[in-house]
């Protein structure tokens, strides 16, 4: 192998070192075409006869430059884009602009399909080039790309069948150089355009240049140098974005504000100027006397912007942000600036900031559809048109497209890209990526809901499958399985889980000792002897992080022949575990423990129901029987002294659904039961978490899986607190110990279901449990304040989260001292890196689930009006939330519904006629007339009331001439009768007049129903 | 977050090379005249000079051995060696410990029972540094005891190699030295592939020791053809020299 050498030398600044680094050219790169004869490449990448276009005699490998993979990047995604030579210069590159689409492009090589090939020219012979005086890095690239196209062109030129390479750029001034030298260039456009496919069309990024006849919305952003020299002088403040889920325009950044964190708000579309949820941005701070102190001042900006809008169907939008952000703008997800907002006399107003510019977008694919009235063209017409597309999101702002198949694409999910936001566009300007299906379809809407949530759903790559033991289904536990294991297939093991449960994590033994103590053991599948460290299979359960639980299904962390079966500790089969033994004694204290490798086979697998009544049915005196009723008198005992120690008993309101068995609709809702026995596995594992959390960090001291649920912040339990002192009742939730006592406390006999919704309302309150690596937070914090221990983890699902896989290695690694390991147990900052993503696939799987059942809620309100008790759980500035307990369902209720009427005669400014204010005071809404002192209004919706509503599906919003496809729960107050905001429920729909009403809204106030759809939407999410 | 990608899926390290390549390396003998032996060798852009002088009477008479020569090693870093200028001080741990390296890598090779009484001091100067120190010193170490016509059973040659990404690769240079890289420097004796050193300061998986060492190993042989044909170059022109 001949090697020469070259030598470059590059420097670095920072300290402005000079980096010599040795650069190797070499012959041995080949050009992995298939027909090449004098290349020794052995698996060719390059097809002999690759694409054919229109625009070019012969076929040809494609040689993109480093913007098009950049802003083209879903185009070279297409199954038309084939026979790709990817450049190493390129690749760097596209490395060096943007991490996710390198990893696209990565995978894009990895896909043996789209034969993307990477070239290494910077490290060949014939196609190494060095910088010229003078020449820009940009310019040497570019050159770099044309040198490499040439020798590609003369390398295969005597091939046969005959190909040829083009270069594609979209860099006219490029093209023109690489014509010069012979080459043949070409632009996407007209790459695109000679395919002629409309789909690839639509997908085709916009191109950035506008002309400049348009008038500018948006205020420029500066330069990065100028941003970050602001940002280290203390001019500007740097912050992720977080927009309101109320309302798109309020977002907010969370940041130092003179050395004090607090929050800033940015309200309004120009003060947000072009930023997008998630954008890491940089924030001047508006002066003091801009900010906020009422909510209306913004509002008026907003309008005066919105009657600058020339078109029609921008002045209909423009009305409906505008009435929208009356509707919203009093619900912020922290109740402080409302507080601040509506009462004048608080001179303490919020600080409100503009964005000057952004640091890093956070761009990424929105599944959402078109806005039906933005499509113009008659139906079937394919010419391209700009149509407005709405993310499922609300935090996302409409994205403008351009498409060609804009009445194909009504009424379905797509997904959509966004490319750029120029200054003289009041929208970003996207394009389409793919079609998902039919809205309202079930299997489309669980897509998207998955794709919103960044769930991996896709199937196990075979890779990942070959990792699994030949032997498949019929695996079985062999002899050489005991080395090192415990032999307990003797014991008396069985496992309680829910009904229809496949993969059972955990069972439990218990075997009365001698000396009248217990032998209780919690025995754990046995994950990691399949999954081993750092192969495919592990990395994927390790991106994957969790199983998510949908209403009709389940995506996997693991291959479903581990979870439901090899590892899952099924009834009458061996199979491998990783158990806790404990002697308890009579109190249920612990006397010793340990942990060990072993082999069980469980005697039974029960429900929670079947266990319930095992322990009931006095006639049943087998040993499993018996070891469950010792296990429930230790759990009660272990149960009683976890709340003496202040452990939360919290509720939320959780419901279950019957589906049918074919169609996997809907037909029944029940709540979620909750028996003693679900209590006994609870304990156990609770138990046997705290014991094995202490073992790890024991032996890991710094790198340790441990999860920690921190104190709220007494903010949170403000409005709680004011609410409830009106029964009398004080929450002191300085520790969990005394938050726990005053919710045992807080009973009112002639409402049995407050206490309940009392503790619906504190778990709100509540912050959210985290995943954290020991080395990274002081021993202090480790505390997990819901469970009141001072230490805690996840050790007993394995199954289904990753987390669980890991703290399993880390105790074989502390019980076993022979074991070998990697870094990857010890190592803080790979830790640290896992938690970060097992949190974010946690807290996605949750609202997954969450989203889930709102789906299925929605199927099964369809064609349905029902009427129901609930109670007010959250008064807004001019709407309440109400939550009906049977359904476990939330719903927003407006106090200004029909007076916002007015909105859509064209009169943006004028405001909504309020039926109910707000009274910050009492926190609740009461009617407008006024008072004399002490005397308490007429009618008010205060926290905690009971009301009566009517549920239905607000089916007009679906496919109705509006576009819009949200669905919607729609909540209608019964009772209290608030003249202009209850309807005359009625289980009847005929009643003349309720229908009246109702239509007559329709064709008055289209406008003013799709914002109202919005906003509630909003208010759901 | 991100580090630099230290070896592509294309197989190339970041400086070009392959796993299994070692860097260019140049060495030639006798550069200081006043020295015994004296060679000089670059491992890439690794460039070491060493100087051997002795047998000689040993300096320090409560040192000396009676029935053999002891080994005096001394190690010196040049403060322009590496991007940022920094003097190390002559007592530096690291330099001492490099150094004690060497002197163990040598005193079962060099036949020091022919020179009782005596002392050889090897001085090793480091001039530029990229990665792989130990091994280069320990080379040029070899060549500057042949040049300097001492006796040994063997040459010394030694050669690192760690484990980027998800391969093992040999002659690390300091850019994937300094990635956090698990490295083994050994030091053989190609003749009878006996190991005088072996040296690893990080963490490395068991399951991947093997194959570290066996390419190690396989840098170690490669290390010879390119030092023996040095010294049989030199051989040569010597002899040439003399019968001119």
């Amino acid at each position: 192998m001949l090697r020469q050498k070259a030598f470059m030398k590059k420097t670095k600044s920072g300290k402005v070192l000079k980096v010599v680094k040795e650069h190797y050219l070499r012959d041995d790169i080949w050009c992995s075409v298939e027909t090449c004869k004098v290349c020794e490449h052995t698996e060719p990448v390059l097809s002999a006869v690759p694409s054919i276009n229109k625009a070019f005699r012969l076929p040809h490998y494609i040689i993109p430059d480093t913007n098009i993979f950049i802003n083209q990047i879903d185009v070279m995604e297409h199954p038309l884009v084939m026979n790709v030579i990817v450049l190493q210069t390129v690749l760097e590159e596209v490395k060096h602009l943007s991490l996710p689409i390198h990893q696209r492009v990565r995978d894009m090589i990895a896909n043996k399909e789209k034969r993307f090939y990477v070239f290494s020219n910077e490290h060949h012979r014939g196609t190494f080039i060095e910088k010229l005086k003078d020449e820009s890095p940009n310019d040497r690239n570019d050159r770099a790309i044309r040198v490499a196209t040439k020798w590609y062109g003369n390398h295969i030129k005597d091939l046969n069948p005959r190909v040829s390479v083009v270069m594609m750029t979209d860099d006219a001034g490029n093209r023109d150089k690489a014509t010069a030298d012979g080459l043949q260039a070409i632009s996407v456009k007209w790459y695109i355009e000679a395919l002629d496919n409309t789909e690839i069309l639509d997908m085709m990024s916009s191109a950035k240049d506008l002309d400049d006849g348009q008038k500018t919305i948006y205020d420029e952003h500066l330069s990065p140098a100028h941003v970050s020299n602001g940002i280290k002088s203390g001019k500007y403040l740097q912050g992720k974005l977080g927009i309101s889920s109320h309302n798109y325009l309020e977002g907010s950044i969370y940041t130092k504000i003179n050395g004090e964190e607090g929050t800033i708000l940015i309200v309004g579309r120009s003060n947000l100027n072009r930023a997008v949820d998630g954008d890491i941005i940089a924030v001047e701070l508006l002066p003091k006397s801009e900010w906020r102190t009422t909510p209306t001042g913004v509002v008026v900006d907003e309008e005066e912007e919105q009657a600058e809008e020339e078109s029609l169907k921008a002045e209909q939008e423009a009305a409906a942000t505008a009435v929208k952000e009356d509707a919203v703008m009093a619900e912020p997800e922290a109740e402080k600036p409302a507080a601040a907002v509506e009462t004048h006399k608080l001179d303490t107003p919020q600080p409100c900031g503009k964005v000057v510019g952004i640091i890093r977008r956070n761009w990424r694919q929105y599944c959402g559809f078109i806005d039906r009235k933005s499509v113009h063209t008659p139906a079937g017409s394919s010419a391209p048109v700009n149509v407005l597309f709405y993310a499922m999101e609300s935090k996302i702002p409409k994205i403008k497209i351009r498409t060609r198949q804009a009445h194909a694409l009504l009424g379905k999910r797509i997904i959509v890209a966004i490319d750029s936001w120029p200054r003289t566009s009041r929208y970003p300007i996207g394009h389409f990526i793919r079609a998902l299906g039919e809205a309202g379809d079930k299997s489309t809407e669980t897509e998207v809901l998955l794709l919103e949530h960044d769930v991996p759903f896709h199937e196990f790559s075979k890779q990942v499958l070959s990792f699994l033991p030949v032997e498949g289904e019929n695996w079985v536990v062999q002899p050489e399985h005991f080395a090192g294991r415990e032999d307990f297939r003797s014991l008396n093991v069985c496992s309680i889980d829910p009904p229809g449960c496949t993969d059972i994590d955990d069972a439990l033994h218990v075997v009365p000792l001698a000396n009248g103590n217990y032998q209780v053991g919690v025995h754990i599948a046995d994950v990691t002897h399949f999954v081993k460290p750092g192969n495919v299979m592990d990395q994927e359960a390790a991106s994957r992080g969790t199983t998510v639980y949908l209403v009709d299904k389940r995506i996997d962390m693991l291959p479903s022949l581990l979870g439901t079966n090899l590892c899952s500790l099924r009834s009458n089969v061996e199979r491998l575990a990783f158990s806790c033994i404990w002697e308890l004694n009579k109190d249920a204290e612990i006397v010793n423990v340990r942990f060990t490798k072993s082999v069980i086979a469980s005697k039974a697998s029960l429900t929670y129901e079947e266990a319930q009544n095992r322990i009931d049915d006095a006639s049943m005196q087998d040993d499993v029987t018996s070891g469950i009723r010792i296990l429930n008198m230790l759990a009660k005992k272990l149960k009683q002294r976890r709340l003496d120690m202040g452990a939360l008993t919290l509720a939320s309101p959780e419901v279950r659904f019957s589906l049918e068995r074919d169609t996997q609709d809907p037909v029944d809702v029940e709540m979620k039961e909750l028996k003693e026995t679900n209590a006994l596995v609870e304990e156990f594992m609770l138990l046997a978490n705290i014991s094995v959390a202490r073992k790890i960090h024991e032996k890991f001291p710094d790198s340790a899986m441990l999860r920690c649920h921190p104190q709220p912040p007494s903010a949170n339990f403000e409005k709680l607190e004011k609410a409830v002192a009106r029964f009398g009742i004080d929450i002191d939730h300085s520790t969990s110990k005394t938050l726990s006592d005053s919710l045992d406390n807080a009973v009112l006999p002639e409402e049995p279901y407050f206490n309940k919704l009392l503790r619906i309302m504190t778990t709100r309150c509540m912050m959210q449990a985290l995943y954290f690596c020991s080395g990274a937070q002081i021993e202090q914090e480790f505390r997990h304040y819901g469970l009141a221990t001072d230490i805690y983890t996840h050790f007993t699902s394995p199954i289904r989260r990753y987390s669980d896989v890991m703290v399993h290695r880390q105790l074989h690694a502390a019980i076993d001292s022979s074991l070998t390991y990697g870094d990857e147990l010890t190592d803080k900052e790979k830790m640290n890196d896992l938690c970060g993503n097992l949190n974010h696939r946690n807290r996605m799987a949750q609202q997954a689930a969450r989203s889930s059942v709102e789906l299925f809620t929605h199927l099964f309100f369809k064609n349905k009006t029902e009427e129901e008790e609930g109670y007010v759980i959250r008064i807004l500035k001019n709407a309440f939330i109400v939550l009906i307990p049977k359904y476990g369902i939330e719903g927003i209720i407006y106090a200004s519904a029909k007076a916002s009427k007015s909105a859509d005669s064209g009169d943006a400014a004028a405001q909504p006629q309020p039926i109910l204010v707000y009274n910050p005071e009492t926190d609740c809404l009461q009617s407008t007339e006024t008072l004399a002192e002490g005397e308490t209004p007429k009618t008010q919706v205060q926290l905690f009331q009971k009301v009566m509503v009517q549920i239905s599906i607000d089916d007009d919003l679906k496919g109705g001439g509006e576009g819009g496809m949200r669905q919607k729960l729609k909540m209608e107050l019964l009772k209290p009768w608030i003249e202009g905001i209850s309807v005359h429920g009625i289980s009847n729909k005929d009643d003349p007049e309720a229908h009246a009403v109702t239509s007559k809204k329709r064709e008055e106030a289209p406008v003013q129903a799709q914002d109202k759809k919005r906003a509630g939407k909003r208010t759901k999410a | 977050m991100s580090r630099a990608e230290l070896l592509s899926p294309e197989g190339l390290r970041i400086d070009g090379r392959r796993p299994a390549e070692l860097r260019k390396i140049t060495s030639t003998t006798c550069v200081l005249s006043q020295a015994d032996g004296s060679a000089y060798l670059e491992h890439g852009n690794t460039k070491v000079l060493a100087a051997v002088y002795g047998p000689r009477e040993a300096r320090h008479r409560a040192l000396v051995l009676h029935d053999r020569a002891i080994l005096n090693v001394e190690l010196n870093v040049a403060p322009f060696s590496s991007g940022e200028r920094r003097r190390r001080s002559k007592n530096d741990k690291r330099l001492l410990e490099m150094a004690s390296f060497v002197k163990q890598t040598f005193e079962p090779v060099v036949i020091a029972t022919l020179y009782p009484r005596s002392q050889i001091d090897i001085y090793l100067q480091v001039i530029q540094h990229d990665g792989g120190t130990l091994q280069a010193c320990i080379n040029a170490t070899t060549l500057a005891l042949i040049d300097a016509g001492i006796a040994m059973t063997d040459y010394v040659c030694a050669c690192t190699a760690g484990w980027i990404e998800r391969e093992a690769a040999i002659d690390l240079n300091y850019i994937e030295e300094s990635s956090d890289t698990s490295e083994v420097t050994i030091a053989m004796l190609p003749k009878s592939s006996k190991i005088t050193l072996t040296q690893m300061e990080s963490r490395l998986h068991v399951d991947k020791l093997e194959e570290v060492f066996r390419l190690a190993g396989e840098g170690c042989k490669q290390m010879y053809e390119v030092m023996d044909k040095t010294i049989r170059d030199r051989a040569e022109d010597l002899a040439r020299k003399m019968t001119v």
